[in-house]
């Protein structure tokens, strides 16, 4: 019996790259650094709630109408009358809020260990681009619930796009698909949300993966480990990563799962932050809520946005100013000049900054979730005051730090005091 | 640095609350409260069906709620429904014509809206001879709205400035057992609003010890397999 299985698993292995070598390539024989820390387990997170958000979804797309009359109640019928509807519905909506949360922390490891330097720019750059097309495939998919707050954040997002000069007004008829979001509307970003952007999703993340694992993985030493090899071939401070961090990664899956499952099944909701409290209010093309604000993983952009004064009666210096926050990541890489990678060996400047503009997206974030009046207003007229919103002055100051923060690096970085980097990873 | 760090992330979250406007009761329901759930199940039918709907529930779902199909025929349909109907009603189009906007549909209000609004929404509206249902409301002000439990509760009048409430006629209840009422019935719509969140908590509880076991295991097994990493 078994020389016949193992007769079958030979033919296929000789008509196809063979399963076995990708294991080894991949897993068995792919030698990750042993000193790899708490942070290091997001990215097999963030590939769990990819995995999680695909199968919730495609179950959720058996029981969804995308049709602007049928939506909302379509929501509540998988809430009520769908066997474990409103299981598959919380998984998926408390997944999109996870997926962001371990991507930015995932991100924020990259930023503390120098991830992103050569020889790793590329994994850098697919990263980026996942994140990219996280974001559409949020955008997209946050309007499918057809509340008031999914009408409204579409409506706002697609005027974004409208104030770009010349191209603007077409460009936003055309995504929309209609003079306003609209029935049209609802059943491309659907299309785009369940197929066109999940395919382009798992291309990017294979790519990532197959540009990390020919790199090879970084670590909180910012030591390359290939470059110390044993008589055996295989780096001195390398452990295969199967089976020493698939074990490790299962005991972070479960820790992650039982906080998800917490926030899924005690307070789904999560304070109107992970579904907004508006949001159960059907659309309606006719009433404009009082304030808008798009879920929180998006408020920081929001807030760069609101913080830029328009310029000849134009939003477009706002959303060209968001636009670039984002599109600055690409280019991380390169704005780097430290000769060390982690910022366990980097000196105070570097350490300065990055606590700054941690402390400034978070803040952005937050000021984006709130109306501008949030802080109240100065008590006296100047000249230079367009608006006394306290919070507006806030954020403008947070921007500003935010993109010092990447124009300023060559600079801080290159002249920084560093510390000696060992040959070996430090336990 | 690392708790610095930690307590910014959470100052969004301490941050939350505190809005203008007339100061909400905290709701003082129960959910898991079958007698009371009931309770208010009956007073919606009676006070509140007749304008808004809750097209997403089936009448059939209160057996959850201890009732049994003969209980539910017998005390809450009126109008021939069935017991599998959606909780619709006949008025439509009229109900514009005589509020100024349509009853809104009250599936998910308890999820819009929220307990507290609601509790002290339905214990708030005072006589306003200003407006045209004659009837106004501390929390939703010129609300399109009569009083539809003002049997229960009287007639009351309220002075927005000096912020204060007098009684002009009596209802059929007591103040505390108007109150009670109006507890009930909010219990019921946040049932309404979620039916699921009953069983939603439970299961919750076994999947956390199901995961919490798993992390034992989970957690022995990689402190095995690392014992040979130095």
């Amino acid at each position: 019996m078994t020389s016949r299985l193992q007769a079958l698993w030979g033919w296929f292995d000789s008509r196809m790259p063979s399963a076995a070598e990708q294991w080894r390539i991949h897993a068995a024989e792919y030698y990750a650094p042993k000193n790899f820390n708490f942070w290091y387990f997001f990215g097999s997170l963030a590939l769990l709630v990819l995995v999680i958000q695909i199968v919730s979804g495609i179950f959720l797309t058996m029981n969804y109408k995308p049709d602007a009359a049928l939506a909302f109640g379509s929501v509540e019928y998988i809430m009520r009358d769908v066997p474990g509807g409103w299981i598959l519905r919380y998984i998926h909506s408390t997944g999109a809020s996870a997926f962001f949360i371990v991507v930015y922390l995932h991100m924020f490891r990259a930023m503390l260990y120098g991830s992103y330097r050569e020889p790793r720019e590329l994994v850098w750059l697919f990263g980026v681009l996942i994140y990219l097309t996280l974001m559409g495939e949020a955008f997209f998919g946050y309007l499918l619930p057809w509340g008031q707050m999914s009408y409204w954040g579409a409506q706002v997002i697609v005027n974004l796009f409208g104030t770009i000069p010349f191209i603007g007004p077409d460009l936003a008829l055309w995504v929309r698909g209609d003079y306003v979001v609209s029935d049209a509307t609802l059943n491309r970003f659907f299309a785009l949300h369940v197929i066109a952007l999940p395919l382009v999703l798992l291309g990017l993340v294979v790519a990532h993966l197959l540009a990390l694992h020919d790199v090879g993985s970084n670590n909180p030493d910012g030591v390359e480990i290939k470059k110390l090899k044993g008589p055996d071939g295989h780096p001195l401070d390398g452990i295969p990563f199967h089976p020493y961090y698939t074990v490790k990664d299962i005991v972070g899956a479960v820790v992650f799962l039982a906080i998800f499952a917490f926030v899924m099944f005690f307070v789904p909701e999560m304070g109107g932050y992970f579904l907004e409290n508006n949001n159960f209010i059907p659309a309606d093309p006719l009433k404009t809520p009082t304030h808008i604000a798009p879920v929180w993983y998006f408020t920081p952009f929001y807030s760069i946005l609101r913080a830029v004064p328009p310029l000849f009666n134009s939003q477009f210096p706002g959303v060209l100013a968001m636009g670039v926050a984002v599109v600055i990541l690409f280019f991380l890489p390169w704005l780097d000049r430290s000769p060390v990678k982690s910022i366990r060996y980097r000196g105070g400047l570097y350490k300065g900054w990055l606590a700054a503009f941690v402390v400034v997206f978070v803040l952005l974030g937050y000021l984006g979730v709130k109306p501008t009046t949030v802080w109240g207003q100065f008590g006296f007229e100047a000249f230079f005051l367009d608006t006394r919103d306290v919070a507006t002055w806030v954020a403008r100051l947070c921007t500003i730090v935010y993109f010092l923060f990447f124009i300023l690096m060559p600079w801080y970085t290159a002249r920084d005091k560093v510390k000696p980097v060992p040959d070996r990873v430090t336990p | 640095m690392k708790r610095l760090l930690f307590l910014m992330m959470l100052a969004p979250v301490l941050a939350w609350g505190a809005e203008a406007g007339y100061p909400l009761d905290r709701s003082p329901h129960e959910p898991t409260d079958l007698v009371s759930l009931q309770s208010g199940a009956r007073l919606f039918v009676n006070y509140c069906l007749g304008c808004h709907s809750a097209q997403y529930m089936r009448y059939s779902r209160l057996t959850e709620i201890g009732l049994t199909e003969q209980q539910i025929r017998d005390n809450l349909l009126f109008t021939g429904e069935k017991v599998g109907d959606m909780m619709k009603v006949p008025m439509g189009a009229q109900a514009k014509q005589w509020f100024g906007v349509a009853p809104p549909d009250l599936s998910v209000v308890a999820r819009s809206r929220g307990a507290d609004w609601l509790y002290t929404y339905l214990r708030t509206f005072y006589r306003d001879p200003k407006t045209a249902t004659g009837w106004n409301n501390a929390v939703f002000e010129n609300v399109g709205m009569p009083h539809a439990l003002w049997s229960l509760q009287g007639e009351r009048g309220y002075d927005p400035e000096k912020n204060q409430w007098t009684q002009i006629t009596k209802g059929a209840l007591s103040q505390v057992e108007y109150d009670m009422a109006v507890r009930d019935l909010v219990n019921f719509l946040v049932y309404v609003g979620e039916p699921a969140a009953i069983k939603r908590k439970t299961i919750g509880i076994v999947v956390l010890l199901v995961l919490g076991v798993l992390f034992i295991l989970t957690y022995l097994l990689k402190k095995e397999f690392w014992k040979d990493v130095k």
